[in-house]
């Protein structure tokens, strides 16, 4: 008995698979909301690891062990470069005397104006330090490798190393190699090497010289933009946060919460991109439950109008022995079908948009910017859920089409 | 002879917005196992009523119906739907084959409700689909097919759970002269092969040539029962 139901149940499967097809156009049609909500949802899901990371790894210094001091700033630029109160090596002397701050190092970046090719564009400079150690720190934190030449180092004067981009024809129209030199804010520096493509766009994008070169080119005084911090245990990172930020608050005579700096942890940089990534979860997973909802909608509208205009069939179908169950079988089958392919489908247009997405961001920005996770009992129950709802929608058309009486259906 | 329908005292009303319709009022019918009945009567006489009673489509308001000896005036639409499933075919004027269906599996279609294994279903529809002689339009849809060849399709679907009635509603109704012989020449060929046929028709010439017994409906009564013995016909009731 078992066995004949569920051969009962294949066939009714295939009787609703060609009443499907039979319709063509307007079954891909109703299960278009499914298509889209489900594409969301596993696209989202599948780049959100993905996307986490990409973001994640355009925090400068954010490896667990740093702190990052930069002041209040009052606009948008580079790091500490619209800053009121500037931090200078008072400050830095304040840090470094903090139990726990194991390297405190001053950074500055600033933006300057680059000739070559009788072209000119505006480019972000950072310093490289004096002192070797903190020179090896700043190296390790941008994770930087040449990919041609060589590093600089705290005695070169007059060089530059520049970020993978530079290697792009677009900007300057001429190709940059090794000893090119590149006139930035009136001054010459040559080329010695070009660094490998990183994680963060910035970087990528950045010209590291000398700090003694890029104060005098750009005039800087006792000033910094901010202090990277190294701290000795990971356990120490908020106690030491805390400790640096009253020194500095009390040195500079603020009260609470209205400091004009800040100190960043990395927990906080985590939980600000955190906080950022689940608004767009939400909207996405927003705009999927609406999809899903109208999808729904789409596939009840489309089953009673497929009631109604099959009436007489269901009329002939009683007639020749089908009972309230049978049609009701058929037709929530054929629902569910219309849900199960829009969710498969929906599933592949997903996939391949999440694919695409991390293609697209890898080709443009950097190598595996955007790592693409897919999780199989995601794809599943994505597929199941479109499945459910289905089959929920098509309940009370099938309903409908089971109690019809045959003598009332026959008439059409 | 052995009674495979009987209608007794049958009343069915319809109900017309505030008015009640009096569409058959206590009527006798009788089938016996092996013959050859025509219902008679003009349009508005009650005889689509009667067969949707005598099909087992409808239930009577008042009044018994009896199929093979059991009583189903009170039993539930899906029993009911069992019972005609296996006991009576139905053939329609207007074919009513399922239009995204092929010939083929419109005549599997009966056999899958009553729970047939798909070989069985192909081996018998194909058998069938052969004694149509429509073996070669097998894989054919409705649409792809002339209304004789379709009523063929459909006479082939009646067939199929090898029912003891097969209850024919107007079935040359939408066909020419020439193919309704045809339909009309296998009914006969049932019947012949031990079929009990049923025959719902307003045109008195098809009736008188083919049927035994002809009840002749109006009004919802029945105006008189004739039957043919020794190739004449005696008014019996």
């Amino acid at each position: 008995m078992e066995s004949g139901k569920i051969k009962m149940i294949r066939d009714y499967v295939s009787l609703a698979f060609e009443n499907l097809k039979h319709r063509g156009l307007r079954s891909w049609l109703t299960m278009l909301g499914i298509f889209i909500g489900i594409a969301a949802v596993v696209a989202l899901i599948s780049l959100g690891q993905g996307l986490q990371q990409a973001v994640l790894g355009q925090f400068d210094a954010l490896s667990a062990d740093r702190l990052i001091i930069r002041n209040a700033e009052t606009g948008f630029g580079p790091p500490g470069s619209t800053a009121v109160t500037k931090l200078t090596s008072h400050d830095l002397d304040i840090i470094k005397r903090v139990s726990g701050v194991e390297i405190a190092v001053p950074r500055l970046i600033r933006m300057g104006k680059v000739d070559y090719n009788k072209v000119a564009s505006f480019k972000y400079i950072g310093d490289l330090p004096d002192d070797k150690e903190e020179a090896a720190m700043v190296y390790s934190t941008m994770n930087a490798k040449p990919i041609e030449g060589r590093l600089l180092t705290p005695d070169d004067r007059g060089k530059i190393v520049l970020g993978n981009d530079f290697l792009n024809q677009k900007d300057f129209g001429k190709k940059i190699t090794i000893g090119t030199k590149l006139n930035i804010n009136g001054k010459d520096f040559e080329v010695v090497g070009i660094l490998g493509k990183l994680n963060n766009i910035i970087f990528n994008s950045v010209i590291i010289m000398p700090r003694k070169d890029m104060k005098e080119l750009l005039n800087i005084g006792d000033e910094m933009d901010t202090i990277a911090v190294k701290v000795s245990s990971t356990n120490l990172m908020e106690s030491t946060a805390k400790d640096i930020e009253d020194r500095l608050r009390k040195d500079r005579n603020e009260q609470i919460g209205e400091e004009d700096f800040t100190v960043q942890t990395p927990q906080q940089a985590l939980s600000a991109v955190n906080t950022i990534l689940n608004i767009v979860n939400l909207i996405v997973i927003g705009i999927a439950a609406i999809s899903l909802v109208v999808g729904g909608i789409g596939i009840m509208n489309t089953m009673y109008t497929s009631v109604l205009e099959r009436k007489k069939e269901i009329g002939v179908m009683k007639a020749v022995g089908a009972k309230n169950s049978d049609i009701l079988t058929i037709f929530l089958i054929e629902s569910g079908l219309l849900g199960l392919t829009g969710g498969i489908i929906g599933a592949i247009i997903g996939l391949s948009l999440s694919f695409l997405v991390s293609f697209a961001a890898a080709s443009y920005l950097g190598v595996d910017l955007l790592k693409i996770s897919v999780s199989y009992p995601l794809l599943i129950s994505a597929i199941l859920f479109s499945l459910v709802i289905g089959a929920i929608s098509g309940l009370f058309p099938a309903r409908q089409a089971a109690q019809l009486r045959p003598t009332e259906a026959l008439r059409g | 002879m052995t009674e495979i329908i009987n209608l007794k005292k049958v009343t069915k009303y319809y109900r017309m917005g505030d008015n009640i319709v009096k569409a058959l009022d206590g009527i006798d019918i009788k089938v016996s196992l092996g013959d050859f009945v025509a219902i008679m009567g003009p349009s508005g006489s009650g005889k689509s009523t009667g067969m949707n009673l005598v099909g087992s489509l409808d239930l009577p308001t008042k009044g018994n119906i009896f199929l093979d000896g059991k009583d189903i005036s009170h039993l539930h639409e899906s029993d009911l739907a069992q019972i005609r499933g296996k006991k009576i075919g139905f053939i329609f004027q207007s074919f009513n084959l399922i239009p995204n269906l092929t010939a083929k599996e419109n005549i599997m279609l009966p056999m899958l409700f009553q729970g047939i294994d798909k070989e069985d279903r192909e081996a018998k529809a194909e058998e069938l689909l052969k004694m149509v002689e429509l073996e070669d339009r097998m894989d054919h849809f409705p649409n792809q097919l002339s209304g004789g060849q379709q009523q063929r399709v459909a006479i082939a679907r009646a067939l199929a759970n090898d029912p003891e009635v097969i209850l024919a509603d107007e079935p040359t109704g939408n066909l020419d002269t020439k193919t309704g012989e045809k339909v009309m020449h296998f009914l006969e060929k049932f019947h012949k092969e031990g079929k009990t046929i049923i025959m719902v028709t307003h045109d008195p010439d098809k009736a008188l040539k083919h049927a035994k017994k002809i009840y002749w409906l109006k009004d919802g009564k029945i105006e008189k029962v004739t039957k043919k013995i020794k190739n004449k016909w005696k008014v019996v009731r």
